[in-house]
């Protein structure tokens, strides 16, 4: 059944009337996303792209019944549109919008706690479950629906991903994007949760980069996972690994990986292998 | 001191020149004592670290001696309280009037550590006179790249002359660039393809001369910008332009490099890969111009060509 995202998922756009809003929002609409309409302040009862506009979430929320947002806000208000997502009990939040403020996003980190809403990102590619609903900047003719999971902090490395599994005829069932700010909604421990309990997922492929513990802490979620007898074939990969030459805890977090079963490449260019190596 | 160059951990093997100097009041120092502030990824909020080993390089001190460390982050819905400011001076073993001078530095470090847009503030040493006093005898301060449009004050601080030539016209360009040492060029979009690239450069027995994030919004002008930068080098023997286009699209990258290409001129192997967003359109416009260019299917392919384009030179 794939997670976060399906059929019925009705997705609207906060700053669908810029650059990136619109681009991306006829993008998603033409791959089949149900967009139901836009937020921008000061423009509502207008329309863009075929899509009504409102001027709060909360009214769009009300208007279209819509359940996710996708957020192209440029940085200095991203923070602020994510808290009135948060605000407005969307279930799904996903911010694209590159370079917020480190000390805005400790203030949205808070106020998700005990919140309705899941946010992924900011700074991440989005969320896409193939042929169902693509929310976010990845180009949709990559993917073919199936059965690998993909969960990433880098956007263009999930992008390798799911090219090579799309190769190799597996596909994938949803591919997460969680992007690479330092602090953010979903990590990924919390992407693993939902794909080891997807019927559709039936392996994983995580890819990280080198700094922070994210990797660490998900290879011992794997592991206790394991002990509770739920386990999937997991890949993996670590960027930054063989320049940093060590530093940046790559050999660490290679370790942690490979401890907890999950079969790491060697070369991003070999992830589709590495997957089929994991499957076995 | 000044004019000479002076080499520091944070300065790097070939040091900076000396331009400008601070000069304090000498203290007659009883305690030296560690502080700092950083932006914790961990638990998502500002996270003060103190120590009483001060003066001493606190990554030493957190591997060997980790119980003389004391570390806890501030909720930032409520912020900073007297409590922990109490606990701070408490922890360091203060006593009489320092207890109260730290306090109030505590909340006043958070204070300007939340309005400065900090990533990282450290007080090494933090030291106690011999009258008793709490004074912070040096101090390191790091900046939120991201915040810095509205840190005006903090940005014309910036002295340009202790920067690397290449990186600096990278930032004017808003390009994510960083200047190594090895002998292959690479243009990529996002930062963990960009490590990615650089991983399998080296794993193909190359090494790369920089790492380059085009970023997602790049327009023509800021791709043929990056690729003059990545030529400028002396050391680049050959260049690999390697982009996965989502919100970046590949006739925006392919119209940069030709452009760079006809304006500066290309006197090294050039390897091209594209794929996602506009990819047809974008190989349509490298095929249809006289650039030399040697084209690349996929990360491996592009890698090995490269590779060997530039060690079979």
């Amino acid at each position: 059944m794939a997670v976060l995202v399906n059929e019925n998922t009705k997705v609207i756009c906060q700053g669908l009337t810029g650059s990136q809003g619109t681009f991306h929002s006829e993008q998603a609409i033409a791959y089949g996303t149900k967009m139901v309409g836009g937020v921008t302040p000061g423009k509502g009862g207008q329309s863009h792209i075929g899509l009504p506009i409102f001027n709060t979430v909360a009214e769009a929320k009300h208007a279209t019944e819509a359940n996710a947002t996708a957020i192209y806000v440029p940085p200095p208000f991203a923070a602020d549109a994510i808290l009135e997502a948060i605000d407005a009990e969307l279930e799904l939040i996903v911010c694209i919008t590159e370079g917020i403020p480190v000390l805005d996003m400790m203030k949205v980190k808070r106020a998700l706690e005990g919140s309705k809403s899941t946010l992924i990102g900011p700074n991440c590619p989005g969320v896409i479950t193939p042929d169902a609903c693509k929310i976010g900047i990845m180009p949709g003719h990559i993917h073919l629906r199936g059965s690998v999971g993909v969960v990433s902090r880098s956007g263009t490395l999930t992008y390798e991903a799911v090219k090579q599994t799309t190769d190799i005829g597996l596909g994938q069932s949803t591919c997460i994007g969680i992007g690479g700010d330092p602090i953010k909604g979903f990590e990924h421990i919390d992407a693993l949760d939902l794909l080891l309990h997807d019927d559709e997922t039936q392996s994983i492929i995580m890819i990280g980069e080198i700094g922070g513990s994210a990797e660490e802490d998900a290879a011992q979620y794997i592991k206790d996972m394991a002990k509770k007898g739920i386990s999937k074939p997991i890949a993996g990969f670590i960027a930054g690994a063989i320049v940093a030459g060590g530093k940046g805890g790559a050999e660490d977090k290679i370790e942690a990986m490979k401890s907890a079963g999950i079969v790491v490449a060697e070369s991003p260019a070999g992830l589709g292998e590495a997957v089929l190596k994991a499957i076995g | 001191m000044l004019g000479r160059t002076l080499v520091t951990h944070q300065s790097g093997p070939a040091g900076k020149t000396v331009n400008r100097i601070y000069i304090e009041d000498g203290a007659s120092i009883a305690t030296e004592l560690y502080l700092a502030l950083l932006v914790d990824r961990v638990t998502s909020r500002v996270s003060f670290v103190c120590s009483t080993e001060g003066g001493m390089d606190i990554e030493t001190v957190a591997a060997e001696t980790p119980e003389k460390i004391l570390s806890f982050s501030v909720d930032p819905a409520s912020g900073v309280s007297g409590f922990h400011g109490r606990r701070v001076a408490f922890a360091l073993g203060l006593e009489g009037k320092a207890v109260k001078q730290c306090v109030q530095l505590i909340n006043t470090l958070y204070k300007l550590f939340i309005e400065r847009d900090c990533e990282m503030l450290e007080i090494n040493p933090l030291i106690v006179t011999t009258e008793g006093d709490l004074v912070c005898l040096d101090a390191k301060m790091g900046f939120d790249d991201n915040a810095m449009y509205r840190q005006q004050e903090i940005l014309a601080l910036r002295d340009e002359t202790e920067e690397d030539a290449k990186e600096l016209a990278a930032s004017k360009f808003d390009l994510n660039y960083i200047s190594l040492d090895g002998e292959i060029g690479c243009m990529v979009n996002g930062a963990g393809l960009a490590m990615a690239t650089m991983d399998i450069i080296k794993l193909y027995g190359s090494s790369p001369a920089n790492f380059l994030d085009v970023g997602g919004g790049a327009t023509t002008e800021k791709v043929t910008e990056a690729f003059k930068i990545i030529t400028s080098d002396p050391n680049v023997k050959g260049i690999l332009v390697n982009i996965f286009g989502g919100i970046m699209r590949c006739d925006v990258i392919a119209d940069g490099v030709i452009a760079a290409v006809k304006e500066v001129g290309l006197k090294v192997p050039l390897v091209v890969r594209l794929e996602g967003t506009n990819v047809e359109k974008g190989k349509e416009i490298i095929n249809n111009s006289d650039v030399d260019v040697i084209a690349a299917d996929d990360l491996g392919d592009a890698a090995e060509k490269i590779v060997k384009a530039v060690k079979g030179a």
